[in-house]
């Protein structure tokens, strides 16, 4: 057994992250960066899950059997990327179930943009465009994350992302390109995903209080802003390649600082979708709650039948 | 509502024949056959893999870390098991 003390084991702790050295699940850590782990990687999993209820919502009306295909298997990777957290929260002695019903009961968050409804088709290219886009852009710097587990479900989400955003895209481009109901159409969805979507990166650095210890345990690896300002200046010019309008007055190319400058985004209205008040909480949150009350029997069943054969193994 | 939850699983896969089963992550399952199936869900949707193994978790036994220094002490002090301790003259070639 270890006679360090606290102090003596926080050095340790923070010298080993400094030198890149990844944290494993049995390795001393303190506390709080155990806790903020567990409520990041923990959000993350609730966010992946719930995201699958957006795109899930025109699984069945999907305008070919090609794009259903492709929304099938964009949205049952998202539920992969969900277990492959849940698990990872699991390695820091996370308990899955009560996990499950914070979200449920409204204590757990998740991000912000799955409180969007999904009004028109177009809006299945718009979010693997926008919304999976914003999601690479803060994942990627995660996958050199500190801790071990996390930074490797990472690795394993960033590959699976880039066909959620290509196929997106692929959506957009062609709707852009098509007759002028669907340009309004896509035009539209841009319109409405695009406030939301760069609320995703979280408030202004400047609100973010916790932001600069997660700097420092190098789980945060990029600032909010950094992330939103990189978001803008890569999806700008798409957006300008199949002619589409940014809604957004005041964007504008900056010569002088090299990046784009934008308009002020609305914090009231994230802050009210953060505490429950989107056009969707309610309903997100009572999908999942029957998602799981409904499915209890299967569960219950299915440990009924481990335990049958469990039994017939034993008299074998 | 009964809820006896499902025990976790730890995941290994062999993605091509040749190469050993490697520790890809854990999920839960009622039993080994529902690990395999959801190991197939969860880990191989591009194919990862040609075979599986599955263990629950509880049966793993792992090294302590905080004893890890004396654990692996013995084989940094002996720099004697590896090739390069040893001088060839020059001119020898083959070794
Ligand atoms: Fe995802
Ligand atoms: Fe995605």
């Amino acid at each position: 057994m270890s006679t360090k003390n606290i102090e003596e084991l926080e050095k340790e702790f923070q010298a080993k992250i400094d030198a890149d050295i990844k944290i494993e699940p049995n390795d001393w850590m303190p506390e709080a960066y155990r806790k903020t782990l567990m409520r990041q990687i923990s959000q993350h999993a609730h966010s992946e899950i719930v995201g699958m209820l957006p795109e899930g919502n025109w699984i069945t009306r999907a305008p070919s059997l090609k794009r259903k295909a492709v929304l099938l298997a964009k949205v049952q990777d998202e539920a992969g990327h969900g277990l492959y957290l849940y698990s990872a929260a699991e390695t820091l002695g996370l308990d899955r179930e009560s996990s499950i019903d914070d979200l449920h009961s409204g204590k757990a968050k998740y991000s912000s943009i799955f409180n969007y409804p999904t009004l028109s088709w177009a809006d299945m290219g718009t979010i693997g465009w926008l919304v999976d886009g914003a999601a690479i852009m803060n994942q990627v710097p995660l996958c050199r994350c500190s801790y071990g587990p996390y930074a490797r479900a990472m690795v394993r989400v960033c590959k699976e992302e880039s066909f959620h955003q290509r196929q997106g895209f692929e959506i957009v481009s062609l709707l852009a390109n098509g007759t002028p109901e669907q340009k309004q159409m896509v035009q539209d969805s841009l319109n409405r995903f695009w406030w939301p979507s760069l609320m995703m990166f979280g408030p202004n650095d400047d609100n973010s209080p916790n932001s600069a210890q997660s700097v420092k345990w190098k789980i945060k690896r990029m600032s909010n802003d950094e992330l939103r300002q990189q978001f803008i200046d890569v999806t700008v010019p798409q957006a300008e390649m199949v002619g589409l309008t940014i809604p957004d007055k005041d964007l504008k190319w900056n010569e002088a600082t090299g990046h784009y400058d934008f308009g002020a985004i609305n914090w009231e209205e994230f802050n009210q979708v953060i505490q429950g008040n989107g056009p969707c909480n309610k309903d997100r949150i009572d999908a999942r709650r029957n998602a799981k009350e409904n499915g209890a029997w299967v569960r219950e069943a299915a440990n009924a039948f481990a335990e049958k054969r469990k039994k017939k193994e034993l008299t074998h | 509502m009964s809820s006896k939850e499902w025990p976790l699983w730890e995941v290994f896969i062999r993605s091509k024949q040749g190469l050993s089963h490697k520790h890809v992550g854990s999920l839960r399952a009622a039993d080994a056959q529902m690990a395999i199936d959801n190991a197939r869900d969860v880990y191989t949707r591009r194919s990862e893999g040609i075979s599986i193994w599955v263990i629950e978790s509880k049966l793993v036994t792992a090294s302590d870390p905080d004893e890890s220094a004396e654990l692996f002490e013995p084989a940094d002090s002996k720099i004697y098991r590896h090739p390069t301790f040893y001088n060839v003259p020059d001119g020898i070639s083959h070794m």
